[in-house]
């Protein structure tokens, strides 16, 4: 399958893409020594772990990681920080372990790929060559999409969706607002990073509310009519916070039209809602490198080859994590660990010459509902009908009918996970 | 395809003969068995306080029959018994082989 749908690739591009392979054919040839080159670009779990992987598993391959923060921000786990559960501090990590590992950081900005001549332009003018690269970009906010809603407007309505500065403004804003007050949080269509976010941040919320602020409500207006989770986060808000939080659903209004940062008013398909905090969570597409280098396609996200994460746009570009299309896998941290480890080991397989092994894939993602209170969904996948698809008869989510005990367990395992996976990938 | 660890890597770890510059980084291992390396996401090579347990250096048949327990729920979990279910017992055995033959290497790299 993979194979055939490489060539049906090569074949329809033609001389062109002829010309690329002949030219990277000769390229270690001309170098002689040179061991192979792997260009790596985003180090969020996806990047960072990818590179890792591959040096990890032969340190003679020369492996470039192209990432312009000193530091990572993680995702996972900021939700604690907007309800002031957690410093912002555990969720920064940096790039020593990596470069200990013998991985090359360059603190540039990727701009463009020339995929026929094998080389990402950096923000500097200058360029990186590379034999193989992987593409781990993230997502970016869609400002085009919710009228009203652009990088400014988010500066008074945060998203809070790229963990950071945006999640502070939103914990400042439910910091300063006054006992009684109104927060709107709106949550998009699929697909967008974290399909549980949305829900685990209501819960979070709601728990500061009810602990700091009683008589406040939260309004979640949603763009869907069912989310992840959504029977364990249900049953949950009745038991923990009867009344405080209000799901609109598509079908009830919950789709935002348009967006007015001035007033922090959200106007819907049925009415508006005008309140003290806006948590506005727009649409998202594959983060902008993607676009540049072709590999996205008109849903803004990247197509891939189940076995390898080989674009099937650009030969040569490996993409995973949160841009890619990865089928029934979620736009989540341990999805994007997993398929770093293995989209390394298919482009060492592919350097060296080696056959391909099928991958087989694991997800779990953890939701908080509250501190002690943890809920979780897991998926096993294999590539089926050039997607990765769900495993019949694994995954699922935590029982409905579990002990205190149980959800206890699995908020900390949450924690465990955390520690240990952001410790594989930056420790 | 699910082999487990390449004969001549796993004889090069047990003799101790990796190159001593990549001792100094991360440790090479032979190629995982399809589904092993999504496993580290939650299983640390060595044991931490309120982790999951290592994988790493641990005896096959115990992993296998783990396996087994969550699959059948006669071990309790809260989710192994989901994620058992994905893997048959052919790919859990190259997966076990495969931790058991690494024998906690990273572990000791990575204290």
């Amino acid at each position: 399958m993979p194979r055939r749908s490489r060539r049906a690739v090569l074949g329809s591009l033609g001389g062109l893409a002829a010309g690329a392979a002949a030219l990277s054919l000769g390229a270690p040839a001309l170098l002689a020594q040179a061991p192979p080159r792997v260009a790596v670009v985003g180090g969020g779990f996806a990047g960072a772990a990818c590179a890792r992987e591959m040096k990890r598993r032969d340190p003679s391959l020369s492996v470039m990681l192209v990432e312009p923060n000193a530091r990572y921000t993680a995702c996972p786990f900021s939700n604690a920080v907007v309800a002031g559960l957690r410093e912002l501090s555990a969720q920064e990590f940096g790039y020593e372990g990596l470069e200990k590992a013998g991985i090359t950081l360059v603190r540039q900005a990727a701009l463009a790929v020339e995929a026929e001549a094998r080389r990402v332009r950096l923000a500097d003018g200058t360029a990186l060559g590379y034999d193989r690269l992987v593409l781990a970009p993230g997502v970016d906010m869609r400002f085009d999409a919710i009228p009203g809603y652009d990088e400014d407007a988010a500066e008074a309505m945060p998203h809070a969706w790229k963990a950071g500065a945006q999640t502070l403004l939103l914990r400042r804003q439910l910091e300063a607002m006054e006992d009684g007050g109104v927060v709107v949080l709106s949550a998009p269509a699929n697909p967008f990073r974290c399909p549980p976010g949305p829900y685990e941040r209501a819960s979070l919320i709601a728990h500061y509310l009810k602990t700091r602020k009683p008589r406040s409500k939260l309004i979640l207006l949603d763009a869907k009519d069912a989310f992840s989770k959504q029977r364990l986060f249900e049953a949950a808000w009745a038991e923990l916070y009867p009344g405080m939080i209000e799901w609109v659903s598509l079908s009830f209004g919950g789709r935002v039209t348009e967006a007015d940062p001035s007033t922090r008013t959200l106007v819907t398909e049925f009415g508006s809602h005008k309140a003290q905090v806006v948590n506005l969570i727009p649409p998202q597409r594959a983060g902008r490198i993607a676009e540049a280098a072709g590999v996205a396609d008109r849903t803004g996200w990247c197509p891939i080859d189940p076995v390898t994460f080989e674009s099937t746009l650009v030969p040569g570009v490996h993409v995973i994590g949160d841009a890619a299309i990865a089928g029934a896998m979620p736009k989540s941290a341990f999805a994007a660990h997993a398929q770093a480890k293995a989209c390394a080991g298919a482009v060492l397989a592919l350097l060296g010459g080696r056959p391909l092994a099928e991958p087989r894939l694991i997800n779990t993602c953890y939701s908080l509902v509250a501190p002690d209170y943890g809920i979780s969904i897991a998926g096993v996948y294999r590539p089926s009908g050039g997607l990765l698809a769900d495993i019949e008869g694994a995954g699922g989510t935590s029982p409905r009918d579990a002990p205190p005990a149980f959800r206890a367990r699995e908020a900390a395992y949450a924690e465990a996970w955390f520690r240990t996976i952001t410790g594989d990938v930056f420790g | 395809m699910t082999g487990g660890p390449t004969p001549l890597r796993l004889a090069l770890a047990l003799l101790g003969l990796f190159p001593a510059a990549a001792m100094a980084a991360d440790l090479p291992s032979s190629d995982p068995p399809p589904g092993a390396s999504a496993c580290s996401g939650c299983h640390a090579p060595a044991a931490s306080d309120g982790g999951m347990a290592p994988l790493d250096g641990r005896p096959a048949e115990d992993i296998v029959a783990s396996m087994r327990g969550f699959r059948s729920g006669t071990l309790e979990a809260t989710v192994m018994d989901r994620i058992a279910k994905g893997f048959t017992d052919e790919e859990t055995r190259a997966i076990a082989d495969w931790y058991a033959a690494r024998g906690g290497r990273d572990a000791a790299a990575k204290p």
